[in-house]
């Protein structure tokens, strides 16, 4: 077993003076010198975009990466929702203090609260840098910011730009990045993808990219790396995240020595539209704000139910005693508005019962039925008519839901071809995020010096379960906010360093185990697409690692795991060539470290032995079947050093100085 | 469903191209991509070449895709990219013809692959308002009109796929340019620099061989966004006014 001892490095002193005084005091690279360092940045996501844009205002010269064709491309771009900031706009009592307690509780105790606060102080600079941007975020009459509610909380403090707020966001900061790029601070690397990291000395100094256009390796050489590729939740196959997002450049780093912290916590979102086929490629997401006026349900008995999966009756058919609203039944106190992990094991359990709305036995309803009604009598009322017929009432109604959730429904009418206005949406949950990640300390470095990880690709700030609106946040924080300051305190020791050579031994040698790598998965030419491997991991992943484990499904799909990639490498077929445009072995590549990481998660999610947040863990819950978190045992950060045969696992104790664990209920 | 698809293959930028027929089998639930997918699956297991294309988060805010379809960038729907276009817009029996968003500034990768750089180079040449991190006022220090952040908001909602490009006779990225133009130039933000903007955002849009606009309109119908002409119209003011003298 290797020596590795965790140190978080956070600061001394009160919670709320940690950052303001580090950073009065943390060591600083003059202008002069910043000439002199180079910086790669991997992944043009909120997070990379915005620190390679502040990196090059700072004067650091900049490369970044990105295997897409622009760097807009990034996922972040697909989020709806929007963006928290603790800045009291609506006197409604928010704080910086408030703000991180909200995310401590909803990460259910297994964040490191300096980490957490930080964020929560920065999050308000977040809005005015966007502001000076040109975001167009939503806005009141008066002209001033408009905010709203999100789920687990009790202010209004999520910032959005109608349902697109990820976009306009990351289009903020492309543009930031653009400008750095105009002024030759920041050289831009499209459609490189990294394949490794080099280490000189035990310290990150470069990566290994391949150019996807010619299928060229290249060493790029810097004083340090920052990582900012985003989540892993494709290892599942289905998902929401986009095609190409994977968990390679961190996988990578592990190989390399850094570690991966909770692996096995993943956010399922609630309401995504079920899966259709066995040909479906990506799942979508159905905004949260659905649940303030849809209600869930599931027909009561199963006969009901198998009617409906086989298509002989409609869900309006099922009278109102025959329905079961699950979540208003076991929830009466948040109702539809459980928090996200709630949510998806309340559908899980419905509909493991057998009582599934599709034909796939895999999804419930969320019903408009009652708010088009209620809303359609009282827009009869203030519009002075008097006895409406159940008709004018529904037609009155759906235009008001149609004024708030248009677009949604019409996106699902897309999707489905089902019209949601008159027959119930079918929802299921879906992967969505990975809270895991690459393991950071305060600096947001990882243990391996000279490499950081930003965004949704470290562990840092949502334990066990992210609030809504809160990785827009996390991402921009750590770019804009964060990272510019922390990196100093590795790079003023580095001042004297020369610029790093690629001719050093070193990306020989990396450079030589990616190419061989590469032609090992060439070399195979079995008899199956990379794309039949990767949703048959997925499905041991969903089935095995999913909404809920257990200790013996866990070891079962650990072993499954390691027979598929076994399997993977004996028998996978990547046409073309490697020195070409090949997008097949672009995937076979991902879909090789998705083998490995989802033994990872499996493991984790074993040695786990509580249920907290999105992870929960059927041998640990409370009669009535809620997640049990065990404190006294649990209270810490998995980190993990990958083997083989056997992962390392390290521990980083969680202290809480500020806040009282608390047992999480919705009741 | 059993269809015939005309699909564009092309080496790379260099080579020949031409449409090749397929067979394939979809099913009305499959979306565009999903359909292609297929094909692909069944190409990689005959050992022959799959279609390349782009596409990426398969929910129409990447910009990524970007395949004509039967002769118009992004299929038949309004309003509607590759990826959200689904099969039971077809019918059984049909014949599908699938290219490339093709431009001169657009040149093919492969296949269906095309670059579309240029985009970025336009937005690198002035396509951002010059703030650095930190020091940015409060987020409510200056009031905007609703009105005015909406209509920014409505140019804002490009995703840079380039249809308007592939729509217009002449290749013109007058509807993208002028979107950007539209949403930085109406915030007061934004509006400071409004007129060296436009003028260093067109001269970049010239350089990269986009064709002029001959105001067919065609980008505004096939826009995927619905993003309005009149992006174009508000743009050419501030050129007008750029070169012969400020507005102000």
């Amino acid at each position: 077993m290797s020596n590795i001892k965790l140190d978080s490095k956070t600061p001394k002193g009160d919670l709320k003076n940690k950052w303001t005084d580090y950073r009065g005091s943390m060591n600083l690279v003059a202008p002069n010198n910043k000439r002199r360092i180079d910086v790669i940045v991997v992944g043009t996501g909120l997070a990379g975009a915005s620190a390679a844009a502040t990196l090059g205002e700072l004067g650091y010269n900049v490369k970044a990466f990105t295997f897409h064709d622009s760097p807009r491309r990034a996922h972040s771009i697909a989020a709806q929702g929007g963006i928290n900031a603790a800045k009291n706009y609506q006197n409604d009592g928010d704080s910086a203090y408030r703000l991180f307690y909200d995310t401590i509780k909803g990460g259910d105790y297994r964040s490191r609260e300096a980490n957490v606060h930080r964020l929560a102080e920065v999050s308000t600079s977040i809005i005015d840098q966007c502001v000076a941007q040109g975001v167009p975020f939503a806005r009141e009459y008066g002209g001033l910011l408009a905010n709203r509610s999100f789920g687990g909380v009790q202010v209004s403090r999520t910032f959005y730009a109608r349902g697109q707020t990820g976009q306009q966001l990351l289009i903020g900061a492309y543009q930031a990045l653009s400008r750095q790029i105009s002024k030759g601070k920041v050289k831009m690397y499209n459609r490189h993808e990294m394949l490794d990291i080099v280490k000189i000395d035990g310290k990150a100094r470069g990566i290994i990219a391949r150019n996807l256009l010619t299928g060229k390796l290249e060493k790029h050489a810097a004083h340090c790396v920052v990582l900012a590729t985003g989540g892993y939740g494709n290892v599942f196959y289905l998902s929401t995240n986009a095609m190409g997002s994977n968990v390679s450049a961190a996988w990578r780093s592990v190989r390399r020595g850094a570690l991966m912290a909770n692996p096995c916590f993943t956010q399922i979102h609630p309401t995504c539209i079920p899966v259709s086929g066995d040909y479906q490629s990506k799942l979508t997401l159905m905004s949260e704000s659905l649940r303030n006026d849809g209600r869930v349900w599931v027909p009561n008995n199963i006969e009901d139910a198998k009617a409906i999966q086989q298509g002989k009756k409609k869900g309006i058919d099922i009278p109102e005693d025959q329905r079961d609203y699950y979540l208003e039944r076991r929830y009466p106190a948040f109702g539809n508005l459980v928090p996200r992990d709630v949510a998806s094991r309340a559908a899980k359990v419905a509909c493991d019962e057998g009582k599934g709305v599709a034909p796939t036995g895999l999804a419930v309803f969320l019903d408009f039925a009652s708010a088009i009604e209620r809303y359609g009598k009282a827009e009869a009322y203030s519009s002075g008519i008097e006895n409406p017929t159940t008709q004018k009432i529904t037609e009155l109604g759906q235009k008001v839901v149609e004024n708030k959730y248009g677009n949604l429904f019409e996106m699902y009418e897309k999707i489905t071809g089902e019209n949601p206005y008159e027959n119930p949406m079918k929802i299921y949950p879906a992967v969505h995020y990975t809270m895991g990640g690459l393991w950071v300390d305060y600096n947001l470095e990882t243990n391996i010096p000279g490499l950081f990880a930003l965004g949704e690709a470290n562990f840092s700030d949502h334990g066990a379960n992210r609030l809504g609106a809160s990785a827009l946040m996390q991402g921009l924080a750590d770019g804009y906010f964060v990272l510019p300051y922390t990196i100093g305190q590795f790079l003023s020791n580095e001042i004297r360093t020369p610029q790093i050579s690629t001719d050093a031994p070193e990306f020989n040698q990396v450079e030589k185990d990616v190419e061989d790598r590469i032609s090992t998965l060439m070399g195979v030419k079995g008899g199956q697409t990379v794309e039949s491997f990767h949703r048959r991991l997925g499905k041991i992943m969903w089935e095995y690692c999913g909404m809920s484990r257990n200790a013996e499904g866990l070891k079962k799909g650990r072993q499954l795991i390691r027979e598929l990639r076994a399997e993977y490498y004996n028998d996978v077929f990547i046409p073309g060539e490697a020195n070409e445009f090949n997008p097949e072995l672009e995937k076979a590549l991902r879909v090789a470290d998705f083998l490995e990481l989802g033994e990872n998660m499996m493991v984790d999610a074993l040695t786990r032995n509580e249920s907290c947040g999105g992870h929960f863990r059927e041998e640990f819950k409370s009669a009535e079947g809620e997640a049990q978190r065990n404190d006294a045992d649990y209270t810490f950060v998995s980190a993990w050093e990958w083997d083989d045969n056997e992962p390392i696992l390290h521990k980083e104790d969680l202290t809480f100085e500020n806040v009282e664990l608390k047992t999480r209920s919705y009741k | 469903m059993k269809l015939t698809l005309k699909v564009w293959r092309q080496k790379n930028g260099t080579s020949r191209g031409e449409l090749h027929s397929y067979q394939v089998e979809a099913n009305e639930h499959m979306s565009f991509l999903e359909m292609m997918d297929v094909l692909n699956e069944e190409l990689i297991s005959k050992k022959e070449d799959p279609i390349a294309f782009e596409h990426d988060c398969r929910e129409g805010i990447c910009g990524s895709c970007n395949m004509v379809i039967n002769g118009r960038p992004h299929g038949p729907n309004q309003g509607t990219t590759t990826c959200q276009l689904h099969m039971r817009y077809f019918k059984d029996g049909d014949t599908i013809v699938v290219e490339p968003f093709k431009a001169k500034a657009f040149p093919i990768i492969k296949d269906l692959v095309v670059d579309r750089s240029g985009f970025d180079r336009i937005i690198q040449s002035g396509g951002y308002i010059s703030v650095n991190t930190g020091g940015a006022p409060d987020g409510n220090a200056i009031p905007i009109e609703q009105e005015i952040a909406a209509t920014a908001f409505d140019a804002a909602e490009c995703i840079g796929c380039g249809a308007c490009v592939a729509a217009c006779p002449n290749g013109s990225a007058m509807l993208f340019t002028s979107a950007k133009v539209s949403h930085l130039g109406l915030l007061p933000q934004g509006e400071i620099e409004h007129e060296a903007r436009v003028e260093s955002m067109v001269d970049q849009m010239d350089k990269e061989g986009f064709g002029a606009c001959s105001n067919t309109g065609a980008c505004e119908v096939e826009c995927p966004k619905g993003i309005s002409i009149e992006n174009i119209a508000r743009m050419n003011r501030g050129y007008i006014a750029s070169i012969f003298g400020s507005s102000k």
